[in-house]
């Protein structure tokens, strides 16, 4: 299993001009690690990041557009997956981070902890799909992570991260959002 | 006296003096408001007078979703990405939507237009007064959580519509539209 935290420092490392939206823990480590206009953190109702993500892939195509979102986050959307396959953007990476619970709301079991995320992309129409679950394998997708031509889903196995209360008032302040909409203009 | 939230409208005529609203009425008025996206659950309401013109016009792109909460998280990208969307979606959508509509274009004050399919509304009878609960409870909502509404009853109320949209993103506010009047196919 992948620790997260991890993962996402790895990204951050490689990550120059794509939007990257974030949700969730997801979200609270990316803030964390790198703070930048082109970041976007998901608000408003659980399960909608990847539907964000859709609608800035197609406002700006010619930016790549990475989505970190959760696996109870995905449960609560599912049919995101068959929407965004049949529009089917070049520049939307959805990369799903799994570790079985819903980690943000106190560690609680997601239904069904062995859900196939990557077998669910495919049967609604997703191309290309992988699942990793060791930190290397993670590292060899970056590439295709960052900069297909294609649209991307990734399953990231993951550890459970720490529980406890998150702060998401930094994250959702009206200035991070006018600073996306500023970098966007542009 | 009409209800908190919305516009100033003429008042529900007896006899229907225009006839029902004109699907191309309707789609001239969402292109004069630069609308390019058009974001939809199918609805009996517009099926044939608004939802498959639009489906069949060139200068609207339309995305069909699984469920109508995906809509409002396509949009806010859109949005932010300075591209205008219209959702439409029926009564029953707009229900399931509401915590889509809260968390993003209310609390995220976005200029988010979506017009509201009335199915089963009384030609004539302001949907407050409907014999349906489903149809009576949603200006009540609107105006709960602080939307303006505007109803599109005849032929004579569809030339606001661009405006409506207009003004939602020259103020960023979310806009419903209600449309009351079964759209034709004309």
């Amino acid at each position: 299993m992948i620790n997260r935290r991890e993962a996402l420092q790895f990204l951050s490392r490689r990550v120059t001009d794509q939007i990257v939206v974030a949700t969730y823990s997801s979200a609270t480590d990316w803030l964390d690690i790198i703070d930048r206009p082109l970041n976007y953190f998901s608000s408003g109702a659980m399960g909608l990041a990847s539907s964000h993500g859709l609608g800035l892939a197609l406002a700006r195509p010619e930016r790549r557009v990475i989505v970190l979102d959760g696996d109870g986050s995905l449960l609560m959307n599912l049919g995101t997956l068959v929407t965004i396959a049949q529009v089917a953007p070049r520049n939307l990476t959805h990369l799903v981070f799994q570790n079985g619970t819903y980690e943000a709301n106190g560690g609680h079991p997601i239904p069904n902890q062995g859900v196939d995320f990557e077998a669910h992309a495919r049967a609604a129409g997703m191309r290309d799909t992988f699942t990793v679950s060791t930190l290397k394998d993670f590292e060899a997708r970056s590439e295709t992570i960052l900069a297909a031509d294609h649209l991307v889903f990734g399953c990231i196995k993951i550890e459970q991260g720490p529980l406890g209360p998150r702060s998401y008032k930094e994250m959702y302040r009206h200035e991070r959002r006018m600073a996306l909409r500023e970098a966007l203009a542009h | 006296m009409s209800a908190p939230g919305a516009d100033h409208v003429l008042p529900l005529r007896e006899g229907a003096v225009s006839g029902p609203p004109r699907g191309a009425s309707i789609i001239a008025q969402i292109k004069k408001a630069n609308i390019e996206y058009v974001l939809s659950v199918p609805d009996q309401h517009t099926s044939v007078g608004l939802l498959y013109p639009i489906a069949a016009d060139r200068d609207l792109r339309l995305i069909r979703v699984c469920k109508e909460d995906e809509c409002f998280g396509i949009a806010a990208g859109l949005t932010y990405g300075n591209i205008r969307s219209l959702i439409l979606v029926q009564y029953t959508g707009f229900l399931y939507a509401a915590n889509a509509i809260r968390g993003v274009p209310c609390e995220q004050k976005l200029p988010m237009c979506f017009m509201i399919g009335m199915l089963g509304k009384e030609p004539g009878v302001p949907a407050t007064q409907s014999k349906k609960f489903g149809l009576r409870i949603i200006e009540p909502i609107l105006d709960a959580m602080g939307i303006q509404h505007t109803s599109i009853e005849t032929e004579d109320d569809v030339p606001k519509i661009s405006g409506l949209i207009d003004a939602a993103w020259r103020e960023s506010r979310p806009q419903a539209i209600i449309l009351g009047g079964r759209p034709e196919a004309k």
